[in-house]
């Protein structure tokens, strides 16, 4: 059973000054089941975290409509709990406080505490519950943030870069802990990300999204069992598959951005004009 | 006629314990602060969240704000005046209202319109609606600046106080313009360093804990 549909959604940003548009993307169709671990894969500018914005109800869709469950995606909501690429945690709260923040619309606040401190339990942060967040390093304070949005149950987590700013060896420590909250609490998760073997490693399904125009390019399904080892032969030659279409998608972003200079094949921006400067004093 | 240390000490003592002339002037302007800083706060608070989070208000009032804080507050002393009817005590305080508001409300305003995105955001997927935002995650996120609003709010208003005081009646500072008129340095000097006393407290015994304790727990002491 599908737990989150995506029904021929399309985001228009306008500039109201310049009265032009840009079409993120449009007609994005699709459907994640309930359980899976979903990620979506893309260049920078892709869409990717604006789509999951509007699945959060974060964003508003220009067309189409999201659906979870049978509800219509009007507002964000307790049902779908979200993890961004910083922790966003209150600095004035403690880590406790900050995780029964997220319960106190639902429960009184002695009855948020213990639940929080079950969920503080299953990231591994029973120890830090009295600390305020400035006190703690980026890869504990996202942990925080992931209890925070698995104690309020949500059916779906969306997690948006949630690893994009920490460490490499942070990273796969918290890899490892993402992947055993999935198992234990069964819940559906959309992971956007930019890192191939991140989305690889993690997921069951993985959709790879481009740009001009933006949209869905191709879908993977990764079958291989768990736990994913990095070196496996059917792990490298996915990572070599989806590597070669997103490349061409980074070089067209890249080109975009830096103009027609640009050309990965040498080190273009070594090679500037700006390197002939004094040539004919 | 020049006044001496030891005549300011002595004028202090005299003034507090025998005919207890400072004492009754120091509490009357004791009082008029607290009740003027006081109302200050609260309407500067309310104002500067009613600012920071309306456009509307923002685009009307906010002129506005900034237009009256340049005005002197001392300066509305002879309005003051007559909308009391003369009334000493409710005119000098008004003084102190309109020295403290301003500076209050640019701050709380600043404190609210700074507020990083995320935390709304992030307040917005647990199915937190507008308004309990602004108490639950927009106020908080302003204590550090409302505290800063707090600090000169107090610094304008304790000079409205001895300003409108020395022009008005009753009074530190209408006891220093008395003692003036005898001649008695001395006595002017004592009054002066009784104010600087009270500023020594306020800073040291009220805001610097404060602050302290706000820097460390909102995570901004080591910037």
């Amino acid at each position: 059973m599908e737990q989150v549909r995506i029904e021929h959604v399309e985001k228009t940003f306008h500039n109201k000054e310049k009265e032009k548009s840009f079409t993120v993307f449009d007609d994005i169709n699709l459907e994640i089941r309930s359980g899976e671990f979903l990620s979506l894969l893309g260049p920078s500018g892709c869409g990717k975290s604006t789509l999951l914005n509007i699945v959060a109800g974060l964003d508003e869709a220009t067309n189409g409509e999201v659906f979870v469950g049978d509800k219509k995606v009007l507002q964000p909501g307790s049902d779908r709990g979200v993890v961004f690429q910083e922790a966003a945690l209150m600095p004035w709260l403690t880590v406790l406080e900050n995780v029964s923040f997220a319960l106190r619309k639902k429960m009184k606040k002695e009855e948020a505490k213990e639940h929080a401190k079950k969920y503080l339990k299953l990231v591994h942060l029973s120890k830090f519950i009295g600390s305020y967040p400035h006190e703690l390093s980026g890869g504990m304070k996202q942990r925080v943030a992931i209890a925070r949005a698995l104690a309020m149950d949500p059916k779906i987590l969306l997690m948006d870069e949630p690893f994009g700013a920490l460490d490499e060896q942070t990273r796969t420590m918290l890899h490892r802990e993402v992947q055993y909250i999935w198992e234990e609490t069964k819940k559906t998760i959309l992971f956007v990300t930019h890192n191939i073997r991140e989305a690889i490693l993690l997921s069951d399904r993985i959709v790879l999204m481009g740009t001009r125009p933006g949209g869905i390019r191709k879908v993977y399904d990764v079958n291989l069992p768990r736990p994913r080892s990095i070196t496996s032969p059917e792990f490298v030659q996915l990572e070599e598959d989806i590597m070669s279409i997103l490349g061409g998608e980074i070089e067209k972003v890249m080109r975009e951005e830096m103009g027609d200079d640009f050309n990965t094949k040498k080190a273009s921006l070594l090679y500037g004009t700006d390197r002939n400067l004094g040539d004919h004093i | 006629m020049f006044p001496s240390p030891l005549g300011a000490i002595e004028q202090l003592y005299i003034g507090f314990f025998q005919t207890g002339i400072l004492l009754t002037a120091l509490s009357e302007s004791i009082y008029r602060i607290a009740l003027g800083y006081g109302l200050a706060i609260l309407f500067g608070g309310s104002l500067g969240i009613l600012i920071g989070v309306s456009k509307i208000a923002d685009e009307t009032l906010g002129t506005l704000v900034v237009a009256l804080q340049s005005i002197p507050s001392i300066v509305w002393l002879p309005i003051s005046l007559i909308i009391f009817a003369g009334a000493q005590t409710p005119a000098i305080i008004f003084i102190i209202v309109l020295g403290g508001t301003w500076a209050m409300t640019l701050n709380m305003r600043m404190g609210i319109k700074n507020v990083q995105p995320i935390l709304i955001r992030a307040a917005r997927t647990m199915g937190y609606n507008q308004k309990e935002i602004i108490w639950k995650v927009m106020i908080p996120a302003a204590i550090p600046s409302a505290l800063t609003g707090a600090r000169l709010a107090w610094a304008f208003g304790w000079r409205a106080l001895i300003a409108a005081e020395l022009i008005g009646r009753g009074g530190l500072g209408r006891t220093l313009m008395d003692a003036r008129d005898f001649f008695n340095m001395d006595m002017v000097i004592a009054i002066m360093i009784i104010i600087s006393v009270i500023g020594l407290i306020v800073e040291y015994l009220i805001f610097s804990r404060i602050e302290k304790r706000v820097l460390s727990r909102w995570g901004l002491s080591k910037l």
